[in-house]
């Protein structure tokens, strides 16, 4: 039976720890109680997913790791999330696209993921679809409403969306692992996941009065370890109980 | 009305709600009691609102992710405890957006407690425990509050409040009967902690001008002091069993009464901090204002888009 290597499990959970990470500085802090609520439940699904995720890696390690030691015990360069869900939070908006991105990418990962050959995968897509369809819904009806909002609300989100559009083009970017895990059937054709990508991103951006930037260097490297300067930061948060109080029950 | 009109409903009104019957939007109040209420569940809305603060501070901080998706959950449930309440204060026509500037501008109050720092995990533990244990004998009793839409907006919460006391009170049971460093950090956060607890009841009884007329509306149903004892003399058992000291010399079992005795409570120091003294009153605050402040551009757009939604189906609507 197929089974994921834990590096491409790892990189699917720090994907949403990460990104959940960063949801969560929103808490207290939105611009209105109902959306805080929205964003904070988007955070808890995300981190609730990455927990099934971890508790799957640890499995597969075997050696004796708990989801906790995977999640808080590892350095920048062993972290293997893509660039995009690392930048920082900015403005509503800069966390609206950020989401959209992802969301969008996310859903048709996960679609595929329902029908992995790693049953364990399989599984845990099964349980987390109908929130990332959610998700995907939400952040999608906010970059419409900001960009087909006022002339601030457009111009800001534009200019999150240039901003952010280099670190879309990782999410596509096959490497050795990706392409073994598509050959077993565990992952899905990247190629596949760009198109249905970038069909959505387009049919919501023409909705918000959006446009696409033009041709972008992409950044890419994250789900190699290669991150930028923001991760460390976040680890340092993350990481710190864990770090200050080594071995210790919670 | 003529004034003699006005003291007969008034009057009617008292024997109405000693009656044990509840008051409901459309029926008839004294306009006291209105403004009462308006003040007593917006300060508590805001106090929700505010009460996130303290404990957002460790979401990205919290030991496991078992603790950060329980803490997230939490603090999204006071997110929606904020929520209910300000849905029952415009019941008694109060406009919400008003309240909410009237708490940015420190025209409205909070609970105090809330202006004190969260500086460790253990404080996730003894607000979890404590605040919200106080919170709870608070609003139990308001679940038979006279107004109707408050009393069943706290039976909502209560359910809610009591999972998170429980949930405190497990991160401390954790802590300590975990190393000597975990079980320090507990201690600390309950001597900090403590005090500040027992101030949420507010005055002593012979300190509250307001509580009469509201136990007579059947506002509110026990004094503070009573509530303060019920509190102490479930909470200090508790603590004994995970094996944490009370700060508190003067605190003994008293057989007689059937109550625990107390020392003294520094009321210089909750009149301070109500004052604006806290450790964190002016950062609640700020960080209030700044959210709100960097999302009205938020909310315009979505208003603007709203409006265009509305104008673009009249034009469909009328087309067809």
């Amino acid at each position: 039976m197929a089974q994921a290597s834990e590096k491409y499990v790892l990189r699917l959970a720090d994907n949403i720890l990460i990104l959940g990470q960063r949801l969560g500085e929103w808490c207290g802090h939105g611009p209105v109680l109902e959306q805080d609520i929205a964003l904070t439940n988007i955070a808890l699904d995300l981190i609730g997913q990455s927990r099934m995720l971890y508790q799957y890696a640890a499995e597969i390690r075997n050696d004796g790791s708990t989801e906790d030691d995977l999640a808080m015990k590892r350095d920048v360069f062993d972290y293997y999330n893509c660039l995009l869900v690392e930048q920082p939070n900015g403005d509503w908006g800069k966390t609206i696209v950020r989401q959209f991105f992802f969301d969008t990418y996310h859903y048709y990962l996960q679609e595929f993921l329902v029908n992995s050959s790693d049953q364990r995968l399989s599984e845990i897509a099964r349980k987390s679809f109908k929130e990332v369809a959610y998700h995907a819904q939400y952040s999608a009806e906010w970059v419409i409403r900001l960009g087909d909002g006022t002339e601030e609300s457009h111009q800001r989100v534009q200019s999150s969306v240039n901003d952010l559009w280099t670190f879309t083009g990782e999410l596509f970017t096959p490497d050795e692992l990706d392409r073994e895990m598509q050959e077993q059937g565990i992952g899905p054709d990247l190629d596949v996941i760009a198109a249905n990508w970038n069909k959505k991103v387009n049919e919501i951006l023409e909705i918000a009065t959006l446009q696409i930037p033009e041709e972008t260097f992409m950044q890419s490297g994250g789900k190699q370890g290669e991150h930028g300067e923001y991760l460390g930061f976040i680890l340092a948060e993350l990481q710190f109980m864990q770090r200050a109080y080594p071995d210790m029950k919670w | 009305m003529s004034k003699e009109e006005i003291l007969n409903m008034e009057a009617r009104f008292e024997r109405y709600v000693a009656e044990e019957n509840k008051v409901e939007p459309k029926d008839w109040m004294p306009e006291k009691y209105r403004k009462t209420l308006i003040r007593q569940i917006s300060q508590h809305a805001h106090s929700e609102v505010v009460g996130m603060l303290p404990e957002a501070n460790w979401i990205s901080r919290a030991p496991s992710l078992r603790r950060k998706v329980a803490l997230l959950a939490k603090v999204q449930d006071e997110a929606g405890h904020g929520l209910y309440l300000y849905s029952a204060a415009e019941t008694l026509g109060a406009d919400r957006q008003q309240l909410v500037e009237d708490l940015l501008s420190g025209k409205a109050k909070y609970s105090s407690i809330f202006n004190y720092p969260t500086p460790t995990w253990a404080d996730m533990g003894a607000i979890g425990w404590l605040v919200d244990g106080a919170a709870i004998a608070n609003q139990v009793m308001l679940c038979r509050t006279s107004y109707g839409p408050y009393a069943r907006a706290m039976v909502k919460i209560c359910k809610e409040e009591s999972f998170h006391q429980r949930q405190g009170y497990e991160i401390m049971m954790a802590l300590a009967a975990g190393t000597p460093a975990q079980k320090k950090m507990a201690q600390d956060a309950l001597n900090r902690w403590w005090w500040p607890s027992l101030m949420m009841f507010g005055p002593t009884d012979d300190h509250s001008p307001n509580s009469a007329q509201s136990m007579k509306w059947r506002i509110k149903r026990k004094s503070n002091d009573e509530l303060r004892q019920e509190f102490i003399d479930k909470t200090v058992p508790q603590a004994e069993f995970i094996g944490l000291s009370i700060p508190d010399p003067d605190l003994k079992w008293n057989a007689e009464r059937g109550h625990y005795d107390f020392g003294e409570i520094n009321w210089d120091e909750f009149y301070n901090v109500i004052a604006g003294n806290g450790k964190c009153n002016r950062e609640r605050l700020a960080a209030r204002n700044k959210a709100h402040d960097e999302g009205k551009w938020v909310r315009e757009a979505a208003n603007a888009y709203a409006e265009k939604q509305r104008v673009r189906q009249q034009k469909q609507t009328s087309a067809a």
